[in-house]
């Protein structure tokens, strides 16, 4: 065992890791943020998914060693500094882009590598980039508006078309 | 104008903001101090005789507590089944035990045979590898077919052969079926395969036991639609643990889809396995795992036969199914080819005869049971297949052939048992039809054409029953169990209340639209309610979330319980106004006295019922807690039209669905943001099933779609913007208080028969017109197969069948006539 | 996983020492080695990083005008510095599987690797690209003809890693993929570049011994690069086909030449 330190979400964290210990694990069990979640063993369904210095990662997919010293994002980090939901968030709850809550954590953080990528994504260019995030409950309809509303574009209110 | 809150307006979830923020508490996020960790040795082969197994190499590993196998379980419950189906001879069927830990043998791949418990998951993991089993292999029973054949391998020795059951319903109809098909202008049959299926929640399954020596008290939390279930199944008839010494909690459940219904063995052994060691003892699966020890779903090989008239009406309907059991019966399996199937064959149509023959098989798979709609997609596909293929042999419209044969008077006695409460079939269909842009489909299927795409429209109607059901009724069709619901609500003091409902929500939001109801019901705000569900200790009794039930049932046990808190909260506002009972009014919170302006605040009255100083103590009890059981006197009957439209690649095979319709009628509706979103998912699970997915076996019983490497689930870029419409065309549900009939399961009825009877119309465009069917997944590769006419298309490599196999070998008889 | 010892060398030479050591294994990108390790179908001692190697990340263009992608260059990376000088490669890696995946896993982990429905050796082998490989006894390039040599099998040695794979820069090029529905990775891909001597043709996913070249298409394309010119052809032997749940040899052997084709016409 060493003891592994990195950044998480703007704060100094440290957790005993093995060689195997997968950064998923190490956020989940050593620092007990359990928003990260595990939905699959082959990488597929992001649930996941966390930013790794500023680019998403799948934290089931990643060595905890690996990541010593970085700055590491989990859904945890991403509401308001006064604890209120931040835009991303705030736009998934307004177009009911969640149903189990699952999927969620990483459907934000994938929404939010997006948006930072391209500010003002196309519908098809949502769709394409969530390739690696699995919703199955929503059939992606509403995270697809939620994520256009978050970047500022005119859409359709829920339950009204 | 939208309401902006209570009853039929779209109130944001509150759920939500725990799950944005990380906050929500799954069951793996639950860890107990001290807790244990298993993993379980399963089978990779999928039957084999258990000659013995070797634990010593594993129990002096690192870390290792102990290793179980099947002996430790000599004396412990099998897990049981909740649905005993009686044959068309009057037979119970056959029954096989399912014990935690294989004994004897392992009856299919994923079957666990041994555990290891461990102080770390990781160690548990090393141990496990070191478990020597020696296992036999048998020759194992993969196809239905071959499994019902003379001298057939037998899944379970002491049985008399694989066949659970054959159900004829209505047998006494049988020969005036035969009757009308000797007398019909027009028969079309069909022979189909509907597709095995993998429920796939995004949260894997977790358990964790947990035992309390100092009252010999077990906890279990776990990953399920209905605690009390599984408190009364694994308590009463696995372990032998009284009801109030066991709590069984499932908090936030990441999607349960029907998979979640049911009771695990892994629940058991945890349970179990914690009291045994007293410590408490943890279970995550994995993926992988998933794929081998969750109950997967449909897996039905079926003939249907559509008898017609001179004038087109249909006359009689008849159909014989093989329906895939796996290699034991889990909780609700045997009703769901049945009574969740044989009683919506009618559809919704006014044919008068109809005869449904199922054979439920035993074979070396995992187990199926209820999957999003259960039994009722595998009715609605076939017969909205057959009722396709006979308008394009008739050469009629197949709306007009539809609706010419509409059941439009209710209530409607079906054929099959049950009775329509109401419904308009028309009235969808006509939303459908604008939403679809029907009279516009000629000019897009010439643009796609120009593009050298081939385009096609496929509408079908569905019908499904919901809100399950009358406790007297499923009594007598088998159930071993009531299903009404219960729900507490405990005002407080200073006026807020708590609601206890046994309806268990992951996903589906009832946090949110169960307080509206409330809410809008006393004239309170929705924050002043809160919903408490998913916990036997802080609920007293529930029969959980399955069957598009929850509001139906639950809702009303709920509206039942409000209703006497209201009652008594008159008598009590009542006294404090000096003014009689019966003139008190309540509205927005306040009592009044009609005509009078005399009034008090809900929140004084709910102060009097627990400060009772001025106070009727002679006629009524302080406080202000009520419960009710609400029992539904019959079935709801959701229904409506869904449109597909799709664009196949006539190089490639490859098909895209370009628009999807949906025109629902669920009754009255609480929360229109919800229903849309259950839409959206029923939608997408069903559109998966006709294109994506599919559960495959080879014919040694290896499952070949064992992880998201080979089980295509459908991404964002499968699927264009939804078209739902659930306000336009509404008939409320005639028998429970608030009028509804359930949105959960629609989505994923009505929809593969649509993308079906699209491609099937984008090819016949095509000039493929010998093709009038092409069995689900419609992958690229069966698609181009059928264009190319190898057998491929026609339904190779299906679940429970030989990669080689076609339908016609596989199906029903002789794949010409039905052998009823 | 099995436990093991994860080493993180700094320069090419030092992985190359750490590798040196008894059942060590080189880590790219880790989406591919890791889920594998996690399923316990691979293990190790030591696990070398490759991901703190400078020297070995980026894009530049050698002195022939080939554009030199470092071993270490994540597929997001290429992607983006290959964009004005080479359209084609710079959208095959921009396609490779999610974002995620893109932003952590490497070209060289994944021409190492040679998964016979990875995107890479596609490009590799369609480009007629040149591979540098280090090892114990020194750096050498090996040609993409010689070096893929059947499903998960190439020509580096036990200890050598891919540090660079220089490209040269066709008059045009474009890849076709059509997906499997659940891994994402090509069913069948085709990847065609035109250069002033002839055109290339490789084919991923389709074959059971890994990428291959399509000889009759070349042929035929450096007469007449035209869609036409592939649709005359037959399709390939489908004997050496892949055949699985998700497509027949047949069916594969035929999106060998609809994806060709498709490649042609895009390539423009």
């Amino acid at each position: 065992m060493t003891v592994t330190t990195m950044t998480v979400n703007g704060k100094s964290r440290s957790a005993p890791t093995e060689g195997r210990t997968l950064l998923v694990d190490f956020l989940r069990e050593g620092l007990r943020l359990t928003g990260t979640h595990v939905g699959c063993d082959t990488s597929q369904c992001g649930a996941c998914l966390v930013h790794v210095d500023g680019q998403p990662a799948k934290a089931c997919t990643v060595l905890a060693q690996e990541c010593e010293g970085a700055e590491v994002t989990t859904i945890e980090g991403m509401a308001n500094a006064d604890g209120s939901l931040g835009k991303i968030q705030q736009a998934f709850q307004d177009y009911h882009g969640l149903q189990c809550g699952f999927c969620t954590p990483g459907m934000v953080m994938a929404a939010a590598s997006l948006l930072k990528e391209n500010p003002r994504p196309s519908e098809q260019e949502v769709r394409h980039y969530l390739e690696g995030n699995i919703c199955r409950c929503t059939g992606y309809h509403n995270i697809v508006k939620a994520i256009m509303a978050a970047s500022g574009q005119q859409v359709e209110a829920v339950a009204a078309e | 104008m939208p309401k902006d809150m209570g009853i039929g307006a779209s109130s944001k979830r509150r759920e939500d903001v725990r799950f944005l923020t990380g906050k929500g508490r799954y069951t793996d996020d639950i860890n107990v101090a001290g807790q244990a960790h298993v993993v379980f040795c399963r089978s990779d082969v999928a039957h084999g005789r258990i000659e013995g197994i070797d634990t010593s190499a594993a129990e002096g590993m690192p870390g290792v507590i102990r290793v179980f196998t099947g002996a430790d379980f000599e004396g412990v419950g099998s897990i049981p089944c909740g649905w005993q189906v009686t044959d068309k001879h009057g037979e119970p069927m056959q029954e096989p035990a399912h014990p935690v830990l294989a004994q004897g043998k392992v009856r299919h791949v994923g079957d666990p045979y041994a555990a290891v418990v461990a102080e770390t998951k990781a160690q548990a993991r090393d141990a496990a590898e070191a478990v020597e089993a020696s296992i036999t292999e048998l020759p194992a029973v993969i196809n239905m077919k071959d499994a019902l054949a003379e001298g057939a391998t037998k899944v379970h020795d002491d049985l008399r052969d694989n066949l659970c059951y054959d159900w004829g319903f209505v047998e006494e109809n049988k020969d005036a079926v035969a009757k009308a098909f000797d007398e019909a202008a027009h028969v079309t049959s069909l022979e189909l395969v509907n597709n095995r299926l993998v429920a796939n929640p995004m949260e894997p399954r977790v358990a964790v036991g947990d035992y309390a020596s100092h009252d010999d008290s077990s906890t279990l939390y776990t990953t399920s639609q209905n605690p009390h279930v599984i408190r009364l199944l694994m308590g009463a008839f696995v372990l032998g643990i009284p009801e109030h010494k066991l709590r069984v909690v499932a908090p936030d459940v990441g999607g349960g889809f029907g998979t979640k219904i049911f009771h695990y063995a892994e629940e058991a052994f945890c349970t179990f396995a914690a009291k045994q060691l007293e410590m408490p003892v943890k279970w995550t699966s994995t993926r992988g795992e998933a794929f081998m020890s969750d109950a997967h779903g449909r897996d039905h090989v079926t003939k249907i036969e559509l008898a017609l008239d001179a004038e087109n009406n249909f006359t009689a309907l008849r159909t014989e199914t093989y329906a895939n059991m796996g290699a034991y019966l889990s909780t609700f399996a045997p009703s769901v080819p049945t009574w969740l199937h044989g009683t919506l064959m009618a559809g919704n149509y006014k044919t008068p005869l109809v005869y449904v023959n199922v054979k439920a098989v035993f074979t070396n798979t995992v187990p199926v049971d209820a999957y999003r709609g259960a039994g009722r997609p595998e009715a609605t596909f076939q017969l909205e297949r057959v009722v396709d293929k006979a308008a394009r042999e008739l050469g009629v419209d197949p709306v007009a052939l539809r609706r010419q044969n509409f059941v439009t008077e209710f209530p409607y006695q079906t054929p099959v048992a049950v009775e329509y409460d109401t419904g308009d079939y028309n009235g969808t269909m006509d939303v459908l039809e604008k939403m679809i842009d029907r009279d516009g489909f000629a000019a897009r299927r010439k643009e796609s054409e120009a593009r050298g795409k081939l385009r096609g429209l496929g509408i079908n109607s569905y019908i499904e029953a919901c809100g399950i059901a009358p406790s007297n009724l499923v009594g007598q069709l088998g159930a071993r169990a009531g299903l009404y619901e219960s729900a507490t609500v405990r005002v407080n003091a200073t006026g807020g209340l708590v609601v206890m409902t046994g309806s268990h929500s992951h996903g589906q939001g009832h946090e949110t639209s169960f307080a509206q109801v409330v809410a809008d019901m006393i004239g309170i705000p929705e924050d002043q309610v809160e919903i408490v569900h998913g916990d036997t200790a802080r609920v007293p009794m529930g029969m959980g979330t399955y069957g598009s039930r929850s509001l139906a049932v639950g809702g009303s046990a709920m509206v039942r319980a409000t209703e006497k808190i209201i009652a008594k909260a008159k008598k009590i506002a009542a006294h404090l106004m000096e003014a009689d009972e019966g003139d008190v009014e309540l509205k927005d919170g306040k009592f009044s006295v009609a005509g009078t302006d005399k009034d008090v605040a809900w929140g004084d009255v709910t102060l009097a019922a627990y400060v009772p100083h001025n106070y009727p103590l002679e006629d009524i009890e302080p406080g202000l807690e009520e419960t009710a059981f609400y029992d539904p006197n019959n079935f709801t009957y959701p229904a409506g039209a869904y449109a597909c439209e799709v664009e196949v690649d006539p190089e490639t095979g490859k098909v895209d669905v370009v628009a999807f319709a949906a025109a629902d009628d669920f009754g009255n509706v609480v929360n229109p943001m919800i229903v849309e979103g259950q839409v959206h998912g029923g939608l997408a699970q069903g559109i998966g099933q006709a294109l994506l997915e599919n559960c495959a076996y080879d014919e040694d019983g290896q499952l070949l779609s064992a992880s998201y490497m080979d089980y295509a689930m459908p991404r964002a870029f499968d699927f264009p913007m939804f078209q739902v419409d659930s306000q336009s065309s509404q008939t409320p549900c005639t028998h429970n208080p608030l009028g509804v009939k359930g949105c959960g399961e629609a989505g994923a009825i009505g929809s593969p028969p649509s993308v079906v009877n699209a491609v099937v119309d984008a090819l016949q465009s095509g000039g493929f017109t010998d093709v009038y069917h092409i069995d689900m997944p419609l992958t690229p590769d069966r698609v181009w197969g059928a264009m190319n006419g190898s057998a491929t298309g026609q339904g190779a490599a299906q679940p429970a069948a030989n990669a080689d196999d076609t339908t016609q070998a596989r199906s029903v008889g002789d794949g010409t006539t039905a052998t009823h | 996983m099995y436990d093991f010892q994860l080493v993180k060398p700094s320069s090419v030479a030092e992985a190359i020492e750490a590798l040196g050591a008894e059942d060590a294994q080189a880590l790219g990108g880790g989406q591919t080695l890791l889920p594998t390790m996690k399923a316990r179908l691979a293990q190790t001692d030591t696990l070398v990083s490759l991901a703190h190697v400078e020297e070995m990340k980026g894009v530049c263009t050698d002195d022939a005008g080939r554009l030199c992608v470092g071993g270490g260059t994540t597929h997001a990376a290429a992607a983006e510095a290959l964009k004005s000088d080479y359209p084609a490669l710079s959208s095959l890696a921009a396609r490779i599987g999610d974002p995620a995946v893109r932003a952590r896993g490497t070209m060289g982990g994944s021409v190492a690797n040679d998964d016979p429905s990875a995107c890479w050796p596609a490009g590799v082998l369609g480009s007629g690209a040149t591979v540098v490989a280090a090892g114990k006894s020194g750096t050498r390039e090996i040609g993409a003809d010689d070096f893929f040599q059947g499903m998960f099998t190439t020509a580096l040695e036990e200890g050598e890693i891919i540090t660079e794979i220089r490209f040269p820069v066709p008059e045009k090029a474009a890849y076709e993929k059509m997906i499997q529905p659940a891994s994402r990775f090509p069913l069948v891909a085709a990847y065609v570049a035109k250069f002033a001597d002839g055109v290339r043709v490789a084919i991923t996913g389709a074959s059971s011994d890994g990428v291959f070249r399509w000889t009759e298409a070349e042929t035929a394309l450096s007469q007449d690069f035209s869609a036409e010119a592939v649709k005359g052809l037959a399709a390939p032997d489908a004997g050496g086909m892949i055949s699985d749940l998700h497509g027949s040899a047949e069916y594969r052997a035929h999106l060998c030449k609809v994806m060709t084709a498709r490649a042609v016409k895009a390539a423009g």
